[in-house]
């Protein structure tokens, strides 16, 4: 179990977070103008890289609020833990 | 005391000669498979088996079959809910059922039936649901009332006093397990045997290709290893949870993502566990293994991970599900856990066909659930290999299903627990 570092609460134990896949994914600008091909992959195509992933998690068992992390997929080690209405931040990976 | 100057184990017989061969790459082969766990081998054995066709390299970045294939806690069953998924995973169970005849090798696939709980009216109403839906596709199927499933698996807590009580549940008497090195092995065996070269310690770095995606020209003419670079005729992926890092060289998007699967064992323990278990509602499946050891797991740990471990508190919540459904397990010890890095989709199902590159296939998304396809997967890849057909077994799972709407949900049937 790690602790991660809520923008709000500070560190807490792991099993307090919900995990919410990758984020800024933005909703389309002009809905009615999406092919159905493009619909797909905004509902269900989502990044996988190895290596640093910004996504989405929400602290439910504590402040109940969502935030953004950019995580080391191969170590799980946080990187960065930033608000949602923040850019994301450049965040040097461990051993590439 | 002994004056013999032996070193210890001295007296403990040889190992067996080795399996396959390790041969050098060639610069060139009519069909390429990346990924040498059950899935590649299996296509391997069918290519040269069914069709004659054996210039073929299965290659693998680590060890044969190191990846999900020697991790996997080996559940086999086809009790899908859907057609297209009973019929490819049916068309495996046969397969399983004479496949140690056909690789003539021991693979100790023993069908010793799998029960899936039922907590709550719902599953209930789902379960029956699934077993005539089963029995219309010709597959065995029972629905059992708890004083039935007692009988199946006594050890079984079907009291009402738990949170979660057992109403009742589907029986597939044909399911089973196997000895997951064993199939690996046996697959391999026979394909190196025919001649197909299985490389060990060759990463696939990168492709070269030719055309483009944009007027359908596009094709793989070669693969970059951390052997050098391979020409290659058709290339088939199956790389288990890899598959997007691979396909993300070459432009092609699916919805795959990637996460940690754990599983675990206790120590051994005398014969007490003489069926499978399965519940996805509280969590947790048993079986135990040929030697003694229950074997354990649950679903996947929820973010994504390519770090073959997984978090603890996953560990913690299955063993709370084991123990309340099972109370003599209370006092068994754990041995170890382990876990796999699976590849899921938003249906619960595989992604396998046709890529914009004309001679690339790829066979992914089995997720959590894909060591029982292995011999049924094969068989079908190798025969589109072959004929240049897409299998109608593995068609109705194309990437194009995301776009048309045609998904095949499985997550009733499947769960994640599997
Ligand atoms: C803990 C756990 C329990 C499971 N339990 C069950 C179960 O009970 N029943 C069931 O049906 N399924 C189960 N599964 C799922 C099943 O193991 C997988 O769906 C199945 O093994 C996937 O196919 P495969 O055997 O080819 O994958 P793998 O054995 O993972 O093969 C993929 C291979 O590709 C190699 N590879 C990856 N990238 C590259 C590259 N760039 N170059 C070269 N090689 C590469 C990997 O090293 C690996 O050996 C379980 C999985 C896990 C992790
Ligand atoms: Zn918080």
């Amino acid at each position: 179990m790690q602790l991660i570092g809520c923008p709000w609460c500070g560190p807490r134990e792991e099993l307090e977070f919900h995990y919410g896949g990758q984020a800024h994914v933005a909703y389309p600008a002009d809905p009615q103008e999406l092919t159905d091909e493009q619909w797909v992959h905004y509902v269900f195509f989502r990044d996988n890289p190895k290596g640093a992933f910004a996504e989405r998690w929400v602290h439910s068992a504590g402040c109940r609020r969502w935030f953004n992390a950019v995580r080391d997929t191969r170590t799980y080690r946080f990187l960065a833990v930033y608000r949602t209405d923040e850019a994301r931040p450049s965040v040097r990976e461990a051993g590439a | 005391m002994s004056t013999e100057t032996a070193p210890p184990g001295a007296h403990l017989p040889e190992h067996p000669d080795a399996l396959w061969r390790n041969p050098e790459p060639k610069r060139s082969y009519d069909v390429v498979i990346v990924g040498g766990g059950g899935h590649g081998l299996a296509t391997a054995h069918y290519l040269a088996k069914n069709h004659g066709i054996t210039d073929v390299a299965v290659l693998e970045k680590g060890w044969l079959a190191g990846g999900n294939m020697a991790r996997n806690t080996t559940l086999i069953r086809s009790n899908y809910l859907w057609d297209e998924s009973a019929f490819v995973y049916e068309h495996a169970l046969k397969l399983w059922e004479g496949l140690e005849d056909d690789l003539g090798y021991p693979i100790l696939f023993s069908q010793r039936g799998v029960l899936n709980l039922a907590h709550t009216e719902q599953d209930v109403r789902d379960s029956v649901r699934r077993v005539e839906a089963n029995k219309l596709n010709g597959i065995d199927a029972e629905y059992l009332g708890p004083d039935d499933v007692a009988k199946i698996c006594p050890i079984l807590n079907v009291s009402h006093d738990i949170r979660y009580p057992v109403l009742g549940a589907t029986y597939q008497p044909r399911a089973g397990i196997a000895k997951h090195d064993y199939v690996a092995w046996g697959f391999a065996r026979s394909a190196d045997a025919a001649g197909v070269d299985l490389i060990q310690d060759c990463e696939v770095l990168d492709f070269v290709t030719e055309g483009s995606t944009g007027d359908g020209t596009a094709r793989v003419t070669g693969i970059r290893t951390s052997r050098g670079d391979i020409a290659c005729g058709q290339v088939v992926l199956c790389a288990a949870g890899h598959t997007s890092t691979l396909l993300d060289r070459l432009g092609v998007r699916t919805p795959l993502q990637s996460h940690p699967l754990q599983a675990l064992v206790s120590e051994l323990l005398e014969p007490v566990h003489p069926t499978i278990v399965m519940s996805n509602a509280v969590h947790v499946y048993v079986s135990q293994a040929h030697k003694g050891e229950l074997v354990m797991g649950a679903g996947v740990d929820s973010y994504n991970g390519y770090g073959q471990r997984g978090a603890f508190h996953v560990i913690e919540r299955q063993m709370a599900a084991a123990v309340e459904l099972f109370p003599i397990f209370a006092r068994a010890h754990l041995l170890r856990s382990w876990a796999g890095i699976v590849d899921v989709t938003p249906d619960a199902s595989p992604i396998v066909g046709r890529t914009p590159y004309s001679n690339l296939l790829v066979n992914s998304g089995w997720g959590t659930g894909g060591f029982k396809v292995t011999p049924g997967l094969g068989w079908c890849l190798a025969d589109t290999i072959a004929t240049g057909e897409l299998h109608p077994h593995i068609a109705p799972f194309a990437l194009d299903r995301f776009v048309t709407g045609a998904l095949v949900d499985e997550h009733g049937a499947a769960g994640v627990a599997h």
